[in-house]
C-alpha cells in the first residue's frame, strides 16, 4: 500500500510523525455440528476428551474426511467477504510437534485457499468509511488445549477442539490505526453473525486475532512487522496495536531497529513480549495432504449456497438508508447485529421509521447496554415499541409520557394501550379541558400576567402551571397556543 | 481327502469346507499346528488360536444352518499393519509397544464379514519400510525355502541361531510371503507401497496382487505412505487371490482415497482367454548387470503368452529409472509426517524425559528403528524449506511423467505389461544393505513404477533360477482392470506349472 497517509491518523513520536500500519489474521471457527475432518461434536464446554473421534486421537491408520458443511460455511464467507470463490482448492499438512497436536501435522490450506481476495467495507466513525482488504480466507483444523494447572508434575491435554474446523481469514495490511484495528474485527465478527458461520464468541475462543504491526514515516515503505498471537477480544486488539506500535517507535527513535518475532500480549501489564524470534520460526514443511483429494466443486455449487444467503450489514444499511430514510450513522448502528436490524424494521414497518429508530437506538439500546441484555433478553418487545410509537403517532400520549410507558413496560410488561388507558395517560387535546386550565391559572395570576405581557419568555411558567394541573397530558402545542392568545404576546 | 489340512489351496478349502467334507474347525486346528510348528521361522509374532478357534466354530455354524459368506471358515494371516480389535496391532515398531486398537481396519472387517478365521499377525518390515524383513522390531523371518546347497539340519541350525545365511522371504511383507509359502495360512493380507506384497511374493513363489490405488481402503491400515500404499492379498494361486481381493476392495466412505466402483467377480476372470490381449514389453526393464536368468525367464514369459494368443507389443516407458530415485523422496516425505503422531503422548512406548521435547527425543529414538529413522530424516529434509522444490516437487514431477508413460502406453491399446518382478532371486538374511541402504532399496527397482502411477500389479512365479530358488514375473495392468492381470497371470501359472513349495523342514 503506498497510499498517502491520513494526518489524522498518524501518532507523534518523540521525532515525529509515524503511522501505524496493520494486518489481521482471524481465526474463526465454523459453526458447524461436527468437526473438519471428524464426526466429533464441536460444542463448548463438554467434559475433557468427551468430544474425540479416533481421528481426532491420530489413532494409527485413521483417516480424515471432509465435513461438507464446514466446505460449504467457508464458500458463504467467501461469498459475504465479495471474495473470490476457488472451484479447486487443496489441503495441505503443516508439520510441527505439540501435545495438544495428535497427528504431528495440522490440516490447513497452503498454496490454493477455498477462498480469494475479497474486501470488508469498515465504518470507524460516524464519518469515516475505510475498506480492508481480504487476501485470503482458508480452511483448518484447531489445535486441542494444553492444560497445565492440574498437576505439579505433568501437564494434560484435552482433544475436544482438536481438529474443530477454523476459519483463517487473512487481511491485507490496510489498517492504520487501533481503532480501525478494532472496527475491522467488529464488522467482520458482524459479517460472520449475520452469515451464521461463525459465532464470534471471543470469550469462548470462537473469534481470535493474530495481529501483524509495522511503523513507518509517512509515505515510507513497510517496517519491520511484528505478530502478536492470539488476543482475543476487540478491546486487547486495540490496546495491542498501540502499545506495539508505541514500543516499536521507541525503539526506532533509539536508533534500534525491528527484529521480526511473533509476541504476546498481556492486557495485564499492559505490554507485548517477545514469544520467539524468525530463527526461531517453525520450518512447518508444507505438502499436500496425500489422504485427501482436492476440494473441487462447480459454480452451480456456489450460486445454490449464494441463493440461500441473508442480506448482508451494508446492503442492510443500505436499504435502511434508502427505505426508511435514516441517516447512515443510524442506519449503521442498527445493522450492527442482524437480531437489532429485524427488531428495528418490526418497529418501524407501517410507522414512522425515524421515530422507530430513534426510540430503538436511543431508549432501547440506552436501557439494555445498561441493563448489560441484548435485543433477544429485552423485556420489551418489537410489538410493544411499536405500539409505544403508534401512541406517539396518534398523539395520544405525549412524548415525555411516552418515556414513562416505555419504563413501565420494560419493568411490568403489559399492552402499552392498555397501560395508557388504566393509567390515564392520554393527552389532553380537548381544547375546552386545557382552556379551562389556562383561564383558571390567568385568573389565580395576574401579577405573573403582566409581568408575562412585559416579559414574554414567562410564558414558560404558564406552560409548567397548566401541565401540572393537567397532570401532564396536555397537548402542549395547545397549551401554547391558548396562553399566547390569551396573554396577548 | 488330503491328509495335509494345510495343503489346500484357497479355493479347494472353501470347496471342501462349503461342501461339508471338512469342517472349518479342523482346517483352522491344522493351520494353528502348523504355525505352532514353525515358530523358527518366525512369520507370526502374534498367534491368536482362541480367536481362530471361535471364530471356525462360528463359521461352521453358519456353514450349517446355510448363510456362509465367500471365505466361510477360512483361516488367514494378518499383517501386523492392519488394525485388529482388541488384538496386538504394532507394525512390527517396538514405538507402538502393547497397543491394541479398538477398531478394525476395513479390510480385515471385510474379510471377517465374508467369514474368514484369523490365525494371528504376521511379521513385516517396521512400518512396512524394508525389502527383505529385517527391520522388523521382532527379528526378521525366514523364508521356507532353504539357501542353494543347505540341508535341512544347517536350516533348523540357523533357525535357532540368528538366521544368518537363510533366505529372506522379501518385504516389508514377508511374514505374510513366509507363512503362505510355508503353508502356515491359505493365504494372507499384505500390503503394497513399492513392491511389499509383489517382491515378498516373487522370493517366496507366491503370488501377490497390489490392486489400483483407492481399490481397497486403507483405513485402519498404518499408514506408510498414503499416496502409494495398497493393500492386497498374497496367496498360493492366483485363483486363491482372485478371492482374496474381492472380499478385500471395496469403497469404503471413510477413505477419501477410496473409489466407488462396483467390485466384480475376479474368480470369473481366472482362466479367461487372453487371446488377440495386446502385452507391452518395456525395453527399459531391461536394465544393466541384469543376471541372464532374470533376462531368460522374463523371455520365457512372453513366449507363454504368445503362445497363448496374445500379441506381444515392444514399448517405451521412457521415465522408468526416474522412478526408483524419486520414489525415495515422495514416499519418505509422506512417511515423515505420517509418523509424527507417533510421539509417546496418546499410545504405545514413552520413554520418559525432562520436558516435552526431551520426552519425543527420547521417544522416538528409541521407539523406531533404523530404517525408519533414516527415511523420517530423509522425508523431514526433503520437505524442508529451501529443499521442498528441489526435491519434493521435481519428484512429484517426475511421478506426472512416469504416469503418463503407462497412459500413453494404455492409449496404444496395450491392455497389460509383462516385467520381471524383481532384479534377481532372493537373498541371505544379513546380506544386503548393512553397509549400503541403495542395495537394498534396489530390489524395488521394477515395482516402485506401479505405486507411483497408481496401477495394479500382480506378481506370479514364473520358474525357478539356476540354484532353484523361485522367479516372479510381473503383470502391470490399466487402472481397475485386475481383472485382466489374473486372467494374463493364470496363463503364466499354467504353463510355468504350479511350483512346488518346500516340504517343511523348520
Amino acid at each position: 500500500m503506498t497510499t498517502a497517509a491520513k494526518p489524522s491518523k498518524l501518532i507523534k513520536g518523540a521525532t515525529g510523525d509515524w503511522e501505524i500500519v496493520v494486518g489481521m489474521e482471524i481465526h474463526a471457527q465454523i459453526t458447524s455440528h461436527s468437526k473438519l475432518f471428524s464426526s466429533a461434536s464441536t460444542s463448548f464446554g463438554g467434559d475433557p476428551n468427551s468430544h474425540v473421534t479416533l481421528v481426532d486421537a491420530a489413532m494409527p491408520g485413521m483417516l480424515p474426511v471432509i465435513n461438507e458443511e464446514c466446505v460449504k460455511q467457508a464458500i458463504r464467507t467467501g461469498l459475504g467477504l465479495k471474495a473470490k470463490i476457488n472451484h479447486r482448492s487443496v489441503f495441505d499438512r503443516k508439520n510441527y510437534f505439540y501435545p495438544d497436536l495428535p497427528q504431528g501435522y495440522q490440516i490447513s490450506q497452503f498454496k490454493d485457499p477455498i477462498v480469494g481476495e475479497g474486501e470488508v467495507i469498515v465504518d470507524v466513525s460516524a464519518s469515516e468509511q475505510i475498506i480492508v482488504g481480504v487476501e485470503r480466507l482458508h480452511l483448518e483444523q484447531d489445535a486441542g488445549k494444553s492444560l497445565h494447572d492440574q498437576s505439579p508434575t505433568e501437564s494434560f491435554v484435552d482433544l475436544n477442539r482438536s481438529g474443530v474446523a477454523l476459519m483463517e481469514i487473512v487481511s491485507r495490511p490496510d489498517i492504520r490505526s487501533a481503532e480501525e484495528a478494532r472496527a475491522y474485527v467488529t464488522k467482520l465478527r458482524t459479517i460472520l453473525r449475520y452469515l451464521g458461520t461463525c459465532d464470534g464468541n471471543m470469550e469462548e475462543g470462537s473469534l481470535r486475532a493474530d495481529v501483524n504491526v509495522s511503523v513507518r514515516r509517512p509515505g515510507e515503505p513497510l517496517g519491520t512487522r511484528c505478530e502478536i498471537k492470539n488476543v482475543n477480544s476487540i478491546r486487547f486488539i486495540g490496546q495491542a496495536v498501540d502499545v506495539e506500535a508505541r514500543r516499536q517507535i521507541a525503539i526506532i527513535e533509539d536508533g534500534g531497529k525491528i527484529d521480526q518475532e511473533t509476541r504476546l500480549f498481556d492486557p495485564g501489564k499492559g505490554e507485548t513480549r517477545s514469544m520467539r524470534s524468525k530463527e526461531e520460526a517453525h520450518d512447518y514443511r508444507y505438502f499436500p495432504d496425500p489422504d485427501l483429494l482436492p476440494l473441487e466443486f462447480d459454480q452451480a455449487y456456489v450460486d445454490e449456497l449464494a441463493k440461500g444467503l441473508p442480506e448482508l450489514p451494508d446492503d442492510k444499511r443500505a436499504r435502511f438508508i434508502a427505505e426508511y430514510g435514516l441517516p447512515p450513522y443510524d442506519a449503521g448502528v442498527l445493522v450492527m447485529e442482524r437480531e437489532s436490524a429485524d427488531y428495528f424494521e418490526a418497529v418501524a414497518r407501517g410507522r414512522d421509521a425515524k421515530m422507530a429508530a430513534n426510540w430503538v437506538i436511543n431508549e432501547l439500546f440506552g436501557r439494555l447496554n445498561k441493563e448489560g441484555k441484548t435485543i433477544a433478553t429485552s423485556p420489551v418487545s418489537a410489538q410493544q415499541l411499536g405500539t409505544i410509537v403508534d401512541l406517539i403517532s396518534a398523539g395520544t400520549i405525549s412524548g415525555k409520557l411516552a418515556k414513562d410507558l416505555f419504563e413501565i413496560v420494560w419493568s411490568e410488561g403489559g399492552d402499552p394501550n392498555v397501560i395508557v388507558e388504566e393509567r390515564g395517560m392520554k393527552q389532553v387535546t380537548d381544547t375546552g379541558a386545557i382552556e379551562k386550565a389556562v383561564d383558571e391559572i390567568i385568573a389565580a395570576n395576574p401579577e405573573k400576567v403582566e409581568q408575562a405581557k412585559a416579559k414574554p419568555t414567562m410564558l414558560g411558567w404558564f406552560v409548567g402551571q397548566v401541565m401540572k394541573q393537567t397532570g401532564g397530558k396536555a397537548n402542549p402545542e395547545a397549551v401554547n397556543t391558548l396562553l399566547k392568545q390569551k396573554l396577548g404576546i | 481327502m488330503m491328509s495335509d489340512l494345510t495343503k489346500f489351496t484357497l479355493a479347494e478349502a472353501r470347496d471342501a469346507v462349503a461342501s461339508k467334507k471338512i469342517s472349518s474347525l479342523e482346517l483352522t486346528r491344522a493351520h494353528i499346528d502348523a504355525i505352532e510348528k514353525a515358530r523358527g521361522l518366525n512369520a507370526f509374532v502374534l498367534e491368536t488360536p482362541d480367536k481362530a478357534l471361535d471364530m471356525a466354530k462360528a463359521s461352521d455354524a453358519r456353514i450349517a444352518s446355510g448363510t456362509a459368506g465367500p471365505l466361510e471358515g477360512l483361516p488367514l494371516g494378518i499383517k501386523d499393519l492392519y488394525a485388529t480389535e482388541g488384538v496386538h496391532m504394532q507394525a512390527c515398531s517396538h514405538i507402538l509397544d502393547g497397543f491394541r486398537p479398538p477398531y478394525e481396519s476395513t479390510v480385515t472387517s471385510q474379510l471377517w464379514r465374508d467369514g474368514a478365521v484369523m490365525l494371528g499377525k504376521l511379521n513385516m518390515d517396521e512400518f512396512a519400510m524394508g525389502s527383505s524383513n529385517e527391520t522388523s522390531y521382532y527379528g526378521p523371518v525366514a523364508s521356507p525355502w532353504l539357501p542353494p546347497g543347505w540341508d535341512e539340519t544347517k536350516g533348523r541350525a540357523a533357525l535357532k541361531g540368528d538366521k544368518k545365511g537363510l533366505l529372506v522371504p522379501g518385504g516389508s511383507s514377508g511374514g505374510s510371503s513366509s507363512a503362505v509359502a510355508a503353508h502356515l495360512c491359505l493365504a494372507a493380507t499384505a500390503t503394497d507401497t513399492g513392491g511389499s506384497i509383489r517382491q515378498p511374493a516373487a522370493f517366496t513363489g507366491t503370488v501377490g496382487i497390489k490392486p489400483t490405488y483407492g481399490r481397497c481402503s486403507r483405513w485402519g491400515v498404518a499408514a506408510f505412505a498414503s499416496s502409494l500404499d495398497q493393500a492386497g492379498p498374497i496367496a498360493r494361486t492366483v485363483r486363491d487371490s482372485a478371492i482374496m481381493l474381492r472380499s478385500m476392495a471395496g469403497y469404503d466412505a471413510k477413505d477419501s482415497t477410496s473409489v466407488n466402483a462396483p467390485v466384480p467377480d475376479y474368480e470369473k476372470a481366472v482362466g479367461a482367454s487372453i487371446k488377440g490381449k495386446k502385452i507391452g514389453i518395456p525395453k527399459e526393464y531391461r536394465i544393466d548387470g541384469m543376471p541372464a536368468e532374470i533376462e531368460a525367464l522374463w523371455q520365457q514369459g512372453i513366449e507363454w503368452l504368445r503362445a497363448a494368443g496374445a500379441e506381444i507389443v515392444d514399448i517405451s516407458l521412457p521415465h522408468t529409472k526416474t522412478a526408483l530415485p524419486a520414489y525415495y523422496i515422495v514416499a519418505p516425505a509422506e512417511a515423515s509426517s505420517n509418523l509424527a503422531r507417533y510421539d509417546g503422548v496418546r499410545y504405545g512406548l514413552r520413554v520418559p524425559g525432562k520436558d516435552i521435547s526431551s520426552m519425543y527425543e527420547n521417544t522416538r529414538a528409541e521407539g523406531f528403528g533404523r530404517e525408519v529413522r533414516r527415511r523420517i530424516m530423509i522425508g523431514t529434509y526433503v520437505l524442508s524449506a529451501g529443499y521442498y522444490d528441489a526435491y519434493y516437487v521435481r519428484a512429484q514431477k517426475i511421478r506426472t511423467l512416469i504416469k503418463r508413460d503407462f497412459e500413453l502406453a494404455y492409449q496404444d491399446g496395450i491392455d497389460a505389461i509383462l516385467t520381471p518382478a524383481t532384479p534377481s532371486a532372493a537373498f541371505g538374511i544379513g546380506e544386503k544393505g548393512s553397509s549400503d541402504p541403495v542395495e537394498m532399496y534396489l530390489n524395488d527397482v521394477f515395482t516402485v513404477t506401479v505405486n507411483m502411477a497408481g496401477l495394479p500389479g500382480l506378481a506370479v512365479p514364473g520358474g525357478l533360477s539356476a540354484s532353484g530358488l523361485p522367479l516372479g514375473l510381473q503383470l502391470i495392468g490399466r487402472p481397475f482392470e485386475e481383472e485382466t492381470l489374473f486372467s494374463v497371470a493364470e496363463v503364466i501359472e499354467q504353463a510355468a506349472g504350479r511350483i512346488s513349495l518346500p516340504q517343511a523342514w523348520w
